[in-house]
């Protein structure tokens, strides 16, 4: 039981994750983007005494390339935030920013979360990491150290959770998963925090177990308690569940065409790899339609007479 | 058209959901909130699939027996072409921003048209048939396609204007235009389009423009506006059609051509060409700015918008200068060179009067009529009395694809400025990049879907009143053609007494020419304010 709680399923869940998130990254990248179509949130880039708003309606692949950092780092449009509401016969709109801010929270605990645990496999600890741990924990409350992005993650997946269920608006879109996925990171969240705080793990037994681990010769962990394995075991559900779940959009974002894409498409050729000609009614057949009718309107003629002008294809070189 | 429902009707809603799963409930296809079927000539006419005469009231909707498998196929293919089809499937958490941005659900309540789960509608259906969690059914939010999701996708995927708003908002960039073009383009398969849309596609087809003016009629309409600009101004103004030679091929939605209010920008463009004596011609074969395809196929789209580039290599033309539209600026800047380019056989546009060089145009070769006027008065290229415009308390209504589908924000309102001296913003949320929709968009400017053009127009209308409220205004200035054509009911009806104007009336309004005879009338030939004797003549500077 213990070898495969702390042997097996580790890589197990690993695999999970590698593969999985590949698969999902291959399979949208393998589908094309055949038209540029960022959506555009500011001014174009157009005449010089107009400002352009480069970041939010990017000109070229470097500004693109900063509107995804806004979006990823930042959330960008999570901060545009904005609620609408319904008083007697007229809608008002107000900002809401709470969304963006509780979601920033938790994303970015969970980071400096995650960065924290790498001091299991690395040995020697880093200098940054030991920098990152003290910031982190600079409140100094109690001992062990209580770190700050510990409150924030829970505060934030609170939020979050409660958000999806007290709103009849998110009830009513929200799916299974959509809790689970929440759960199961409060779930993570407070086991973690029940090994440092309640039933502590041995720290250095850990530790050892886990370099043996990614250095691929593994050994179980002998002495776990159960506060560690119920912490692991739902570490590894979600490692694993991960990219077959809605959790993916982590690796989608970077993807998503109407923010990744320069707004320039007027001024340098978009490439559609699967673009084919298609039936056009031609200029000719127009004049066969209506020749008579044009002639007496005193519009030029191409032809005197009716022309055997069957259906070209497209336009522009395509044929 | 049936009768209109009270206001006290139309704001008898509230922004919630519904007491059972969206799951379970079938759409209920209520009239006024839907389009008739398309006409099996129309369809036929551009060779689209299942072209017969149905109507979405009846139960039998006239289906190919095999609908389902083509559907699914066609999904599968789809999958397989669009990257953002497949990642939209795909990463939604679900988060609820874009609940409340979409106007049709600030505008009926129904939580169907929260953009979320307009694509939950279509994602189910990936979910089952393309995953293999969807085997897991419901729990894993996956259904069945049936007769009642298909019919579900044609209302919902008919109740949205491809606007982009919630696009803007979603971490993600998750596009509900997207899914619905492609929804759509699903539906168009088994022959499911509104007659509304394949009506114009296959007037554009055959005779170059959506409105089905035929080369005889566009010149008449023409003549007749150029009949009112002489009483207006004392000049006769003559232009051309289909010249070869010239040096601008000039396209506009025919729209412009048709109808008021399009019309009187139709009369700013021409005043304008003449004043700088623009070597320019227009074409009657390619006489649709707009591309009524686009909310058909892709396939379609690319098929009408090819008119514009042979057009301008039959005639010769250097380059080609678009007028006010919506849509068409969309596909203009983000698909047509793409589609139908390279255009090696134009040049890089340069305005002949202060010698510009268009290089954010250098490959697709075409200008927007807002950048190339812009540039004129920026150059002091224009003599202009803006207070001609004085009556007017002018705001200013954002398209929905110029403003996120190109980022055409400032050029417009540049020009607004240098010819009205009254201009007042709408509320923050409302304009630019979060401009809300004039609820008519995508094909849905219709008399029979009234009901739901005024529910879906009711938030900006909701803005315009506000404006109206604080600083009198009664204008809304646009540089749409389907604003023009869309907004003078859904503002009678909410906001009475606001006039919707392009921005090239106004401009024509305002803009002196040479020669010209002492202006009293406005565009609309109605008489201008009399000017207060001691205000003085002129007026150009602001």
């Amino acid at each position: 039981m213990t070898f495969f709680a702390t042997v097996i399923m580790p890589y197990l869940a690993f695999v999970s994750f590698l593969a999985g998130m590949s698969y999902r990254v291959w399979r949208w990248a393998s589908s094309p983007v055949p038209f540029r179509i960022p959506t555009t949130c500011g001014q174009q880039e157009s005449l010089p005494f107009i400002r352009a708003d480069k970041l939010e309606n990017p000109p070229d692949r470097l500004h693109a390339f900063l509107r995804m950092l806004l979006e990823v780092l930042l959330f960008r449009s999570l901060f545009r935030g904005a609620q609408a509401e319904k008083r007697g016969e007229t809608l008002v709109f107000g900002s809401a920013k709470w969304l963006w801010f509780f979601a920033l929270m938790f994303h970015w605990s969970m980071l400096f979360i995650l960065l924290r645990h790498l001091r299991f496999v690395l040995q020697p600890v880093p200098g940054w990491l030991l920098g990152l741990e003290a910031a982190d924990g600079f409140l100094q409350i109690g001992l062990p150290v209580l770190y700050i992005t510990d409150i924030f993650f829970l505060t934030g997946l609170t939020f979050l959770f409660l958000r999806r269920v007290a709103l009849p608006r998110l009830r009513y879109i929200s799916l299974p998963s959509d809790y689970l996925a929440v759960l199961l990171l409060i779930a993570v969240g407070l086991s973690g925090l029940a090994t440092r705080f309640i039933w502590r793990a041995d720290i250095t037994g850990v530790k050892e177990w886990a370099l043996s681990l990614v250095t691929l010769r593994p050994e179980p962990l002998a002495a776990a308690s159960p506060a560690f394995l119920t912490h692991l075991i739902l570490v590894m559900c979600l490692i694993a569940y991960f990219p077959w779940s809605k959790l993916a959009h982590a690796g989608g974002v970077f993807l998503s065409p109407t923010r990744n894409l320069a707004n320039n498409s007027r001024a340098r050729r978009h490439v559609n790899p699967w673009n084919y000609p298609a039936p056009v009614h031609s200029y000719a057949e127009y004049e066969n339609d209506f020749r008579e009718k044009m002639r007496k309107a005193g519009l030029p003629l191409e032809s005197a007479e009716k022309t055997e002008g069957g259906a070209e294809s497209a336009a522009g070189g395509l044929k | 058209m049936a009768k209109l429902p009270k206001k006290a009707e139309l704001t008898q809603y509230s922004l919630g959901t519904a007491p059972a799963p969206w799951r379970e409930t079938k759409a209920e296809l209520r009239p006024g909130m839907y389009c008739y079927g398309a006409k099996g000539k129309n369809l036929e006419t551009v060779g689209m699939p299942n072209a017969r005469d149905w109507s979405p009231a009846e139960e039998d909707w006239k289906l190919p027996e095999d609908w389902r498998e083509i559907i699914l196929a066609g999904m599968a293919e789809r999958l397989e072409k669009y990257r953002s089809f497949r990642l939209f499937m795909d990463i939604c958490v679900r988060c609820g921003a874009c609940a409340d941005k979409c106007h049709f659900y600030l505008g009926t309540g129904d939580p169907k048209n929260m953009p979320v789960l307009r694509a939950e509608l279509l994602r189910s259906v990936y979910r089952r048939y393309f995953t293999k969690a969807g085997r897991l059914g419901k729990l894993a939010g996956a259904r069945d396609l049936t007769l009642d999701v298909l019919k579900e996708w044609w209302y919902y995927f008919f109740q949205c204007t491809e606007c982009r708003r919630c696009s803007v908002f979603c971490p993600y960039g998750i596009d509900q235009a997207e899914i619905t073009i492609i929804g759509r383009e699903l539906l168009n398969l088994v022959g499911l389009n509104t007659d509304w849309i394949a009506g114009p596609v296959a007037n554009c087809y055959m005779k170059g423009n959506h409105v089905g003016l035929e080369p005889q009629t566009i010149l008449s309409n023409i003549e007749f506006m150029l009949d009112d600009l002489e009483t207006i101004t004392g000049k006769r103004i003559e232009p051309t059609f289909n010249r070869k030679g010239a040096e601008i091929l000039f396209i506009t939605p025919s729209g412009d051509l048709f109808a008021e209010p399009g019309i009187y920008t139709c009369m700013g463009y021409f005043m304008l060409f003449e004043q700088l004596g623009l070597d320019y011609t227009i074409s009657t074969y390619a006489s649709e700015g707009g591309n009524f395809g686009f909310f058909t196929s892709n396939e379609m789209a690319k098929r009408l918008n090819a008119k514009m580039y042979a057009e301008a290599k039959r005639l010769g033309v250097k380059w080609i200068l678009g007028g006010e539209c919506g849509h068409m600026w969309r596909l203009v800047n983000q698909y047509m060179d793409t589609w139908n380019g390279p255009a090696d056989f134009l040049e890089t546009p340069v305005s002949p009067v202060t010698g510009t060089r268009f290089e954010n145009a250098r490959s697709a070769k075409m200008v927007h009529i807002a950048e190339f006027t812009a540039d004129l008065m920026y150059h002091d290229k224009l003599k202009l009395d803006p207070a001609r415009n004085d009556h007017l308390i002018v705001t200013f209504h954002d398209s929905c694809n110029t403003a996120r589908g190109m980022g055409l924000l400032d050029e417009p309102r540049y020009v607004l400025k240098k010819v009205c001296n009254n201009f007042h913003e709408m509320a923050e949320d409302t304009i630019r990049e979060k401009t809300l929709c004039c609820g008519s968009g995508s094909g849905l400017n219709a008399g029979e879907n009234m009901e739901l053009r005024l529910r879906a127009g009711f938030p900006r209308a909701n803005a315009v009143r506000e404006v109206k409220e604080k600083h009198g205004v009664n204008v809304l200035a646009n540089i749409c053609a389907l604003d023009r054509a869309s907004f003078p009911p859904i503002m009678d009806y909410w906001v009475p007494g606001t006039k919707v104007m392009g921005l090239h009336e106004l401009v024509g309004n305002a803009l002196v020419l040479d020669g010209e005879i002492e202006r009293t009338l406005d565009l609309r030939t109605e008489e201008l304010p009399r000017r207060d004797e001691t205000a003085g003549e002129g007026g150009e500077a602001q």
